[in-house]
């Protein structure tokens, strides 16, 4: 038997030896740009006009908050975030509990409906711009006038509309794999005694399945949250953020400030305001985790 | 029996009838990609026509795919293999050999991914051009391997927890050192969880475009970046874009299917199984 303060400090030391570099590189990924940011965020920068400099106080705060297309994509951000939200996790968890039925062909038919949770962004919001919702040529129009409605123009009268039905196509499969994942641990014997006391369907739905997929859901909500709040590839190649701002997030309004205005000052301004939005939800996300975590 | 078989058909054919209009995006870009440019603008849609492969020939001919990707290989490849070298020493110390940090390390690395990209856009792009990493394989590389390196040690801990103690004890006690522990032991135990930590990571880096768009422009694009330039407005081209579409995410797509349940466990920190 080893000594057991001993044990610990050559136990302490290796394992100091064997988390250092992933332990430093992550905290210089995070602390640098984190530390730049909330710097430039109180300085006048602008890399189009190397004159203005200096200390701005609280200006480039100021100048954000008060401007009312920060307000205009704040908004946006909301709404694509909620509906995408209420879509997915409300949709993927009915697709749950009918994916985990037995049916013909059940393997392949699960293949096919995760399949857009692998493709890559650009090429979703694409292929839906161009092919599906063309306002002349795509399939969409096709369909509608087949059934005498009038074709709609999807990006320049439901701008947003679009963007959720293109983000919530790509994020319903990754609620419906893990919701898929949890539900199968959900006790079978329990399932069967409810039936055998004469619970319906729907009532072994309400008080069995949905309590017992509680957790999964609460973490696909956290984890689509995460990344709906910064939602930008579908944006950039769709409408680019318009007609006007009406399909503006705050990613992308940031984006705007920073890579085509180049006001560094602005864009780190709004960068803080994004951090801060994000950690709110990432505090639950991590108590989640931890509650379920043994080290 | 016969109402046991008739409901199992109603919902072979609801599930089915999902299935199938969720995958049609996908069912025809890749039809699409068989026709020339006037039929993949036909109205209404032609859904019986002469496949042709001009669409991909075109592509591979005029618009350089081989170089973007040749250059999503060796990024989301390099940027996987790097993580791998620096998170399995951490993710082994952190299951075998556990202190009362240990926890508070796991978490923390947790709540680094949550930084939102667009949060840190303006000094990374700032540090790319002074060190001239813009458009550039290496920056592109380091950023993804940050980007993934929280998910990677996550995974690979979980992996690691899950090889039986009693077998590590066993080796300890037939002498087995370190070394030893490591090369025969773990490694053969662990290595379909580390190829599958290693696949997930190099899917979430093929289809990341948040940083491929902003931090390159054609040197270094990706395919997630070369398939935005078909955003242009200028003419339709969808039979190329689809040709160009259906290679860009086939590998992807394949590796995604293999790997769906340990997916499921990288994505979700380990909190669903």
């Amino acid at each position: 038997m080893r000594d057991r303060a001993s044990g610990r400090t050559v136990g302490g030391m290796r394992t100091l030896f064997l988390q250092a570099p992933a332990v430093s590189m992550l905290l210089l990924w995070m602390l640098v740009p984190l530390g730049m940011t909330l710097w430039f965020s109180f300085q006048r920068y602008n890399l189009l006009n190397p004159m203005i400099s200096g200390f701005a106080g609280l200006d480039n705060y100021t100048y954000l908050l008060t401007d009312p297309a920060l307000w205009t994509a704040m908004g946006n951000t909301l709404l694509l975030v909620g509906w995408v939200l209420a879509i997915t996790v409300v949709g993927g968890t009915l697709l749950a509990v009918l994916f985990q039925q037995e049916f013909f062909g059940r393997g392949i038919a699960r293949l096919l409906v995760i399949a857009p949770f692998f493709v890559m962004p650009t090429v979703s919001a694409l292929i839906w711009k161009n092919m599906m919702m063309h306002p002349v040529n795509g399939v969409l129009a096709w369909l509608f006038n087949l059934f005498g409605f009038h074709a709609v123009d999807w990006f320049s009268s439901l701008p947003l509309t679009s963007i959720v039905i293109i983000v919530s196509w790509e994020w319903l499969p990754f609620a419906l794999l893990i919701l898929l994942t949890a539900i199968q641990s959900l006790d079978d014997d329990q399932v069967e005694a409810a039936r055998m006391d004469g619970a319906g369907p729907i009532a072994i739905f309400w008080f069995i399945t949905l309590p017992h997929l509680k957790r999964a859901i609460s973490v696909v909500i956290m984890i689509e949250m995460i990344f709906l709040l910064t939602i930008f590839a579908e944006i950039f190649v769709t409408t680019s953020g318009g007609p006007g701002l009406a399909s503006t997030n705050l990613a992308y309004l940031i984006y705007i400030r920073a890579l085509l205005d180049f006001d560094v000052g602005g864009a780190s301004a709004g960068g803080v305001i994004a951090i801060i939005l994000a950690n709110i939800v990432a505090i639950f996300l991590v108590r989640t985790v931890a509650k379920n975590l043994e080290t | 029996m016969n109402q046991t078989l008739s409901k199992k058909l109603v919902l072979t054919l609801l599930a089915w009838f999902i299935a199938l209009v969720v995958f049609f995006p996908i069912f025809w870009m890749i039809l699409t990609s068989f026709k020339t440019e006037g039929e993949a603008v036909a109205t209404p849609p032609s859904l019986f026509f002469d496949p042709t492969l001009a669409g991909y020939h075109e592509v591979m001919a005029r618009a350089d795919y081989v170089k973007f990707a040749l250059n999503s290989v060796i990024v989301s490849v390099g940027s996987t293999l790097l993580a791998l070298l620096v998170a399995v020493p951490a993710a082994y110390s952190m299951a075998f050999l556990p202190t009362p940090r240990t926890r508070g390390t796991l978490l923390w690395m947790l709540s680094t991914k949550m930084l939102p990209p667009v949060g840190v856009l303006m000094p990374i792009y700032l540090i790319f051009r002074d060190l001239g990493l813009l458009d550039s394989l290496t920056g592109l590389t380091i950023v993804y391997m940050l980007m993934n390196l929280p998910i990677v040690v996550w995974m690979l801990y979980t992996f690691f927890k899950d090889v039986p103690r009693d077998i590590l004890e066993a080796g300890r006690m037939d002498g087995a050192g370190t070394l030893q522990e490591v090369l025969y032991l773990l490694m053969p135990l662990t290595l379909p969880g580390i190829a599958s930590t290693g696949l997930l990571s190099v899917i979430l880096s093929w289809n990341e475009a948040f940083w491929s768009l902003n931090l390159t422009t054609s040197d270094a694009a990706p395919l997630t970046a070369f398939i935005a330039s078909f955003s242009s407005p200028e003419g339709l081209f969808w039979a190329k874009l689809s040709a160009a579409s259906t290679m860009a995410i086939a590998p992807i797509l394949i590796l995604g299917w293999m790997t769906q349940k340990q997916m499921v466990r990288g994505l979700t920190f380990g909190a669903v199984k």
